[in-house]
């Protein structure tokens, strides 16, 4: 049941586009990069200038570029679409009719979401544009020390997956929002709506008691990963919270939609 | 003609209830609004059973309640001898189901939709999925259009495609909410027929339907729903029998024909050349009689049955108005 539901949100033209966009990004910043020179100053992103020293960065450049928002609207889509679209199309009574049952139905949609948060962040195109375009070597940390490209490769490929468990806490929401309107294109915006607005929280010193509960608040820890020394601390605390919100908000998905009367 | 699909009796877990469908005191509230009222349905098994009703008089509610969509306020429901929605599990994969329309992913073509809807559920049986999918594509005849997109179907080749969905697995009843929306002729016959070989097998078809002449061909039993309530219920002969046969007259000669029947004891109703009149205990042979030595050029002189649709009025009564 949970790989159909991978290749019924696969196959379709919507995700297939937002994937081949989010891979567009880092192709397009180093080909930018590559052919317009890059920041000498150091103004931009600090991975955007590393590009031109070592092409594996363009992967952190093109996820830095689109964390703050184009991946959220990314995960917002498709977690917000997974009940509601069923209910939209009408196709949510024939699967619960099969049975698929109310508690799997949800369960398989949660793991596809996982599943699509990870894809998104994956972004290999911009790896496989970075080596192709920039030398390939030794990587230099932000302690300003080198490591060996395969400790070094190794070290990023964990902190693209930990942006992708970043997502998690807003896929969690989005799904619950999901399960309490028949609209996707409804529980899409109140899922960004959600992120904006802790987006504002987060920017406002007045709200700084809440800001280390809000979901994106060590959203940066994964560039920690890419000190000579990693400090972890920053990550567990991330991943805890994201733990946090996708129990929480997984719950209340769960006890709205099996209880719910399905009219659509 | 089949080999996987409906055959019940082989079904491992048949329960032999003699009733496919049975509920008590079903009740369903829509805010404050009472849209399904102290529902008592008794549909037994083997049946084709009818489900009537005028827009807005809860059919649509009920049948969801029937598959566990819709959480009950009130009352029971048993499909195959198992309380829903407690036994869901056990008892849905015996059941088709075609709700409210077909819906499917636009994005997938029909085979694909059958194949995400069958693997979808708690018992995948994958080893028989495919010759499944095609031999129900092959009933609905719509094997040559399996691998188009569903965004390109016809709404009539949609409703083929729903039907195809129910048709998946063996079952022993099938609940089909208005199977031949938007067909064309042949399609309204080619599932005519469908449904009478699947009943033939021995499956219970429970039919919702507004097409009260295709009701009358098919089905052996029949309940009748108003305002959330439930008007009738039983088989075709006893409903038809409970209303009392009418005499029609086709001639030129109205004025003539109304007298002589007026003077036999009859009340009549005239619409242009044809005079109606409930019959009673007055014989037609003597009515016939009367007329031809008055003179009268009778055309056509036939007793029947009321029709389904004048029982049907009878029984919800004339307005045009929904009801709730």
């Amino acid at each position: 049941m949970w790989r159909n539901e991978l290749s019924t949100l696969f196959r379709r033209r919507r995700t297939q586009a937002i994937l081949l966009t989010l891979m567009l990004v880092p192709i397009a910043i180093t080909l930018v990069v590559r052919f317009a020179g890059g920041p000498e100053g150091g103004d931009g992103p600090s991975f955007l200038s590393q590009v031109t020293n070592n092409g594996v960065f363009a992967v952190l450049a093109g996820l830095t570029v689109t964390l703050p928002f184009f991946l959220p609207m990314a995960v917002a889509v498709v977690a917000g679409d997974t009940i509601s679209g069923e209910a939209g199309l009408g196709t949510l009574r024939y699967l619960l009719t099969r049975p698929a049952g109310r508690g799997r139905l949800l369960a398989s949609k949660g793991a596809t979401v996982v599943v699509f948060c990870l894809a998104a962040t994956a972004a290999v195109a911009g790896l496989v544009a970075g080596v192709i375009l920039f030398p390939v070597g030794r990587i230099t940390t932000l302690s300003g020390d080198s490591l060996p490209l395969v400790s070094g490769m190794l070290r990023i490929s964990l902190a693209a997956f930990l942006i992708g468990v970043s997502l998690l806490g807003l896929a969690a929401i989005g799904v619950f929002i999901s399960t309490i309107t028949d609209v996707p294109v409804g529980a899409m915006a109140g899922t960004l709506a959600v992120f904006i607005l802790i987006g504002v929280l987060d920017a406002l010193p007045q709200t700084a008691a809440i800001h280390p509960w809000l979901l994106t608040n060590h959203w940066l820890s994964y560039s920690d990963l890419l000190r000579t020394h990693i400090q972890w601390g920053g990550v567990v605390r991330n991943i805890g919270l994201q733990g946090v919100y996708v129990l929480v908000f997984g719950a209340a998905a769960w006890a709205r939609f099996t209880s719910k009367d399905i009219l659509a | 003609m089949t080999t996987l699909l409906t055959r019940p009796s082989e079904s491992p877990t048949a329960t032999g209830a003699d009733q496919a469908i049975e509920t008590s005191g079903l009740t369903k509230f829509f805010g404050k609004q009472k849209v399904v009222d102290e529902l008592a349905l008794s549909v037994p098994t083997g049946s084709v059973f009818g489900f009537l009703g005028p827009n807005g008089s809860g059919k649509t509610t009920t049948i969801r309640m029937l598959l566990g969509l819709l959480t009950p306020d009130a009352g029971d429901v048993r499909l195959l001898g198992q309380p829903i929605p407690a036994a869901s599990d056990e008892a849905l994969p015996l059941i088709g189901a075609l709700i409210d329309g077909p819906a499917c992913y636009p994005w997938l073509s029909g085979r694909q939709n059958l194949w995400r809807f069958d693997a979808s559920g708690p018992d995948s049986q994958r080893s028989t999925r495919k010759a499944r999918i095609e031999e129900a594509l092959g009933r609905v005849g719509l094997t040559a259009a399996g691998d188009k997109r569903f965004k390109a179907y016809s709404l009539g080749m949609r409703q083929r495609l729903g039907l195809a969905n129910a048709l998946l697995r063996p079952r022993q009843l099938l609940i089909l909410d208005e199977p031949t929306n938007g067909m064309d002729p042949q399609g309204t016959r080619e599932i005519r027929h469908l449904i009478r070989e699947l009943a033939a097998d021995g499956t219970t078809v429970f039919l919702s339907s507004h097409l009260l002449a295709e009701i009358e061909q098919v089905c052996t039993h029949l309940a009748v729903m108003s305002a959330g309530r439930l008007v009738a219920q039983g088989s075709l002969n006893e409903l038809q029998a409970a209303t009392s046969p009418v005499l029609r007259v086709d001639t030129d000669d109205v004025q003539a024909a109304e007298a002589i029947l007026f003077a036999s004891g009859l009340k009549t109703t005239t619409e242009a050349s044809q005079i109606t009149a409930v019959i009673g205990d007055v014989r037609p042979e003597d009515v016939c009689r009367r007329l031809v030595e008055g003179g009268v050029g009778v055309r056509r002189f036939v007793v029947e049955r009321p029709s389904l649709e004048d029982t049907f009025v009878a029984l919800t009564g004339e307005g045009f108005d929904v009801a709730q």
